[in-house]
């Protein structure tokens, strides 16, 4: 099943100061998907994603030139903070508020001015069962989230994302400091996830992108080398150096 | 024991002697002043009006004149000072003029106090017409206490983890919310600090209000921003070298009115720090 484009990318360069770090990037990402992105380091992998939620101009020397569409509307058109309502991103360290589990997840819906408190309460709940936290924290809500452990404060990073009710969730490498356990957890509830959300999932870990995505892409020196179906990708890659990255041959 | 261990030794005694070194003036400074203070604070000193040309009676408009000057200050200050600190920190790009407001502050900072009075003197009484009054004193304390303010407010919001920003943002909150409800609160405790630091200052100086605010004698509570007032660092000075043959016992009563005024700030904000502190950890 093909669906329908949600975000297009066309001829995507960046730049931080004089340094492109991103060549014509041409990409599609489809309606409900979960795209992997991979990669070695220094591929463009995290400015990509962060270009697509406008985060990278919080770096005074960023530029961009080309065009991004979300659902056919040009970024630059949209308002920064309801573009980040509808993209919400999943930092590589769990990076929770100093603040109480309900806090952390309320406070998004806070400042998109739901006040009613039931309301939130319905929206912290639906969240965290949505991001499978729910049955671990729902005695404890009012404890700092700090308390949690990494795995758990990564499901509540997603959980607070949920809450303000987003269509493109991205996760930048979200399982890079989690152990095997908690990486299952945070997996399964991205497979979930994927009936009502798009999915940009980079990591550096080819085996968590053979695992959960649909399509695969394959950046390197800030070019986009490969774009197919996970499977083909990891099986028949088209591209000699695709083949060198997932055979363990560099990177 | 082995040289090792000696050394360690010699070191850490040395530097808790110079550790010591900074303790005992002030505890010397307190100890004096209260040895020859005490016996005149009275009931009566701290709550009446100063009678037969200050020789008897209290010190009462003094002290409500110091307050009303600490209050009308941080009114000045505070606010000013906090969003001084919020623009640079958060809003303002590096170029000519950021540098320049930053230099200026620096530059405050170095003024001497009698040069603020003098300011003060001709902008806001004489140029602006408030003549010498509460407002004018409030007003040129309240600059002097801006670079300290805006210092120390800068420090704490720089302090807060950038991470916080990136988080409140990345869920879409606009930047001032982002300022309002992920920085700000945590910064607090640092902004309080530099503030009751400044104020501190504030209620002890006796040069910017000498030609702005600060009444001789006048026995009397003021009844508006537009009157003078006593305040007690001036009236200490009036009294221990302007007008002959007062006890010096009251003098040392005023001083100690004074420095317990301050210390009781003082410990007023360490009780709010300890407060949002105990809110929000990190």
């Amino acid at each position: 099943m093909v669906s329908e484009p949600i975000i297009q990318t066309a001829d995507l360069n960046c730049y931080f100061g004089s340094l492109q770090v991103l060549k014509g990037i041409n990409l599609e990402v489809r309606r409900n998907e979960i795209l992997g992105v991979i990669g070695p380091s220094n591929s463009g992998k995290t400015t990509f994603l962060r270009a697509l939620n406008r985060l990278n101009y919080l770096v005074r020397t960023y530029s961009q030139t080309g065009t991004i569409l979300l659902g056919g509307q040009d970024l630059g058109t949209i308002r920064d903070n309801l573009l980040r309502k509808k993209i919400g991103i999943i930092f590589a360290l769990p990076q929770v508020l100093p603040v109480t589990i309900f806090e952390n997840i309320a406070y998004g819906p806070k400042v998109h001015g739901i006040t009613s408190r039931e309301k939130v309460d319905w929206i912290v709940e639906e969240a965290l069962k949505r991001a499978y936290l729910w049955e671990e924290v729902k005695d404890r809500l009012n404890q700092p989230a700090v308390k949690l452990s990494g795995g758990q404060q990564q499901r509540l990073c997603i959980a607070r994302t949920l809450a303000v009710g987003p269509e493109v969730i991205l996760y930048d490498e979200p399982c890079s400091g989690l152990d095997p356990i908690s990486t299952a957890k945070v997996e399964d509830a991205m497979q979930q996830l994927k009936v009502d959300y798009t999915q940009i999932l980079v990591t550096n870990n080819t085996k968590q992108a053979s695992r959960v995505s649909e399509r695969c892409a394959f950046f390197l020196m800030g070019e986009l080398v490969e774009l197919g179906p996970t499977d083909q990708l990891f099986t028949k890659p088209k591209d000699k150096r695709t083949d060198d990255y997932i055979t363990g041959r560099f990177g | 024991m082995n040289g090792a261990k000696i050394r360690q030794h010699i070191a850490f005694s040395v530097l808790g002697l110079l550790t010591l070194a900074i303790v005992v003036p002030i505890l010397l400074v307190i100890v004096y002043i209260v040895v020859n203070g005490a016996g005149a604070v009275t009931w009566e000193f701290l709550t009446a009006a100063p009678r037969q040309g200050m020789k008897a009676g209290g010190i009462f408009p003094a002290i409500v004149g110091t307050i009303l000057l600490v209050v009308g200050t941080m009114l000045f200050s505070l606010p000013l000072g906090v969003l001084s600190a919020v623009y640079l920190v958060e809003y303002a790009h590096d170029n000519l003029f950021t540098r320049m407001i930053k230099l200026s502050v620096v530059n405050l900072s170095g003024i001497p106090s009698i040069v603020y009075g003098l300011f003060g003197f001709t902008m806001f009484v004489i140029l602006l017409h408030f003549g010498t009054s509460i407002l004018a004193g409030s007003l040129t304390l309240g600059i002097m206490s801006l670079p300290v303010i805006i210092t120390a407010s800068k420090e704490a919001l720089e302090s807060v983890p950038s991470t916080y920003r990136e988080i409140s943002l990345s869920l879409g909150a606009t930047k001032w919310q982002t300022v309002r409800y992920c920085v700000l609160p945590y910064a607090i405790p640092g902004i309080l600090t530099g503030t009751v630091l400044s104020l501190s200052r504030a209620a002890g100086e006796t040069a910017p209000i000498l030609f702005t605010v600060a009444a001789f004698y006048l026995p009397r509570l003021p009844r508006s921003i537009f009157d003078q007032v006593m305040a007690l660092p001036y009236h200490l000075y009036v009294i221990s070298t302007q007008v002959p043959n007062i006890p010096l016992e009251l003098s040392f009563a005023t001083a100690l009115v004074l420095v317990a005024l301050v210390f009781l700030m003082n410990l007023v904000s360490i009780f709010l720090r300890a407060h949002y502190r105990k809110k929000r950890q990190w």
